[in-house]
């Protein structure tokens, strides 16, 4: 094999599954979560904050498959970012510009700087040191925004952010139609770079790291830095959904530090099924959806069902919801293959 | 003066710490298992003794270790049907399952109870006041402190001079080997889940005057419960007896001391220590 004929191979191992792929009907797909987020738009009245939290939850759930489902970066202190980024937006409304792109990339910024320092100096360790030392820096967090009351408001939440009109145009409503397709824009955009980081060589690499650190490192890949890379912009990504909420919500609370809000966040995607990017628009989508029935009952009800649901999930449909719809569909596809079509394909 | 108030408030929250967190340490050292539903035992038994005396008249300890009998026998059944598949699981299904429990816990806890804070059962014979020398000090907190080394000298028996401790320190050395000699290691796990979940429970109820009965209980305290058992070193007994102590009183000195830091300041230094050894203060033979 000359030279050259390996650098193709090399390149066709790495290249973006997606692009190599013609196109096929199959893609259609790919629009559904749009489609059903532009019809909620328009029949959704009354609704449409509902809506913006599921986008809000989304966009947290698709970081976080970032860290823990494709980098295998274990951790419980996501929350962390999502906080930061909230606050972050909050503060500089109030105290330098109410636009809301500014604060929101001012937000997006300081998540993703966060995530690279803390990142820098947790990410050499592994398993269950670094599941702790990222529940202490959210710990670390929480403290600060709790005692901070001149900047954060403590325990009374960050109240009084302005937003002026998107690009100066869009004002937002008292309904929350234009919060619901600012926060849509925002997921799309971020979706996009998501999909396209997790299809690329570094996005690869992440995936061997996580299935076999050794081996990665011995074939040269620069492990720690790929790892503070990821993290770095699941942090960001993060604190745009943090942004996200202050804008929509004007409020700043500090349940968005907190561990249960971590925890949350990791169940929504397990729920949905990580390393699959859908699996956050699922989980999150039914676990906020599943909250607000049941909790208007009580509270408590619906962490008996998410409860229920995760040991049944973890226990019996490793893959969680997208896993569940995968073997069905391949299980009408053998159906479909076994009544004569197979023909066709080959 | 303050010093030593300081001292013994730390040492008896401490002692309550290592009694709930000592079989923390044994599920995450011996089973490797990212065990976040721990502190749901502790509840679980808080909240028995509690509505033992306040509806039933039970009297205090008696309470207190029925709490233990049905928080172990609880987390037996755990072991044997949710916790025994996860063995063999990376780290993210097994802390999404004990959260998945914890939320069940919480939900079965405030359906039966209600979703209110529970009011601390401090019998009337420790609810006073106690010379001891150079001042008066609460004698529930004395009881903890007794009560803590009393446990932590039980368990010292059981792990550094009983042939069961010895099996167990074997095994959390070096699994593999364990079986390799014929150790029933599954029934081993068996065994000390039970009896660390009997324990939890029995902390949690003893130590309600201490860490509060609420809601929450067993998501807000597992930080604590979880530095104790990273501080220490996962597995480690003297490890989580040293780091529940520092963690006590260090945490009380912080709040004495510099209270607008709040809990900030141990948070600071489990961070710092952890970057420093992450493997914990005084890690088992086999992570050393």
């Amino acid at each position: 094999m000359t030279n050259q004929q390996q650098a193709t191979t090399q390149q066709q191992i790495l290249a973006p599954a997606a692009m190599s792929r013609p196109f096929s009907p199959a893609m259609l797909w790919h629009l559904l979560p749009w489609v059903i987020a532009l019809i909620f738009f328009f029949v959704g009245d009354g609704y449409h904050s509902l809506g913006t939290n599921i986008l809000v939850m989304i966009l947290f759930a698709l970081s976080l498959d970032l860290a823990l489902g494709y980098a295998g970066i274990i951790t419980l202190g996501h929350a962390a970012f999502f906080g930061a980024g909230a606050y972050a937006a909050g503060i500089f409304a109030i105290h330098f510009n109410a636009d809301p792109v500014l604060g929101l990339l001012a937000a997006t910024a300081i998540a993703g700087l966060l995530g690279l320092l803390t990142g820098m100096l947790i990410l050499h360790t592994r398993g269950e040191t670094l599941l702790m030392l990222t529940l202490a820096i959210a710990a670390i967090f929480y403290e600060i925004a709790n005692h901070a009351r001149w900047l954060t408001g403590g325990d009374d939440g960050l109240s009084g952010i302005r937003v002026t009109p998107v690009f100066g145009l869009f004002r937002f409503d008292l309904w929350g139609k234009t919060a619901f397709l600012y926060a849509l824009s925002v997921l799309f955009i971020w979706f996009i770079i998501a999909a396209l980081v997790v299809r690329s060589p570094f996005g690869r690499s992440l995936d061997g790291i996580r299935q076999n650190t050794k081996r990665m490192r011995a074939i040269g890949t620069p492990v720690w830095w790929r790892l503070v890379a990821m993290y770095s912009l699941s942090a960001a990504m993060a604190g745009s959904a943090g942004a996200l909420t202050a804008q929509s919500t004007r409020l700043v609370g500090l349940s968005t530090l907190e561990l249960l809000t971590s925890g949350i966040v990791a169940v929504m995607l397990v729920l949905g099924g990580e390393r699959r990017l859908y699996g956050a628009f699922i989980g999150a989508a039914i676990y906020v959806v599943v909250q607000d029935f049941a909790g208007s009952i009580s509270p408590f009800i619906w962490m008996f069902v998410i409860g229920f649901l995760l040991i049944i999930i973890v226990l019996f449909f490793e893959g969680g919801l997208m896993g569940i719809i995968d073997s069905v569909v391949a299980k009408l596809k053998g159906k479909a293959d076994a009544s004569g079509q197979t023909g066709k394909r080959t | 003066m303050q010093a030593l108030t300081i001292l013994l408030d730390g040492i008896s929250y401490g002692m309550v710490l290592f009694i709930i967190s000592v079989g923390l340490t044994v599920t995450m050292g011996l089973m490797r298992v990212v065990n976040l539903a721990h502190g749901a035992f502790a509840m679980i038994g808080g909240y028995i003794a509690t509505v033992l005396v306040l509806q039933a008249g039970v009297p205090f300890l008696l309470s207190a270790l029925i709490a233990a009998v049905v928080a172990g026998a609880l987390g037996g059944l755990a072991e044997l049907t949710v916790y025994r598949p996860l063995y063999r699981k990376g780290e993210l299904p097994q802390v999404l399952l004990t959260i998945g429990l914890c939320f069940v816990v919480i939900a079965g806890l405030t359906l039966f109870v209600g979703a209110t804070p529970l009011p601390a059962i401090v019998p009337a014979s420790l609810d006073r006041m106690v010379d001891i020398g150079f001042r008066s000090y609460p004698a529930y907190r004395l009881f903890l402190i007794v009560v803590g080394a009393v446990l932590a000298f039980i368990v010292w028996l059981i792990v550094e001079r009983s042939l069961f401790g010895a099996r167990l320190r074997a095994a959390v050395d070096d699994p593999q080997m364990a079986r390799a000699v014929g150790m029933n290691v599954n029934r081993m796990f068996t065994v000390t889940f039970i009896g660390g979940c009997a324990l939890a429970g029995f902390g949690g109820a003893i130590g309600a005057g201490v860490l509060p009965l609420e809601p929450f209980y067993a998501l807000r305290y597992l930080v604590y419960f979880l530095i104790v058992v990273a501080v220490g070193g996962m597995g480690s007994f003297r490890g989580s007896l040293v780091a529940a102590l520092a963690i006590g009183i260090v945490d009380t000195a912080g709040r004495y001391i510099v209270p607008q830091f709040g809990g900030f300041l141990l948070y600071v230094l489990v961070f710092g220590l952890l970057l420093w050894r992450p493997n914990g203060l005084l890690p088992p033979k086999s992570v050393a």
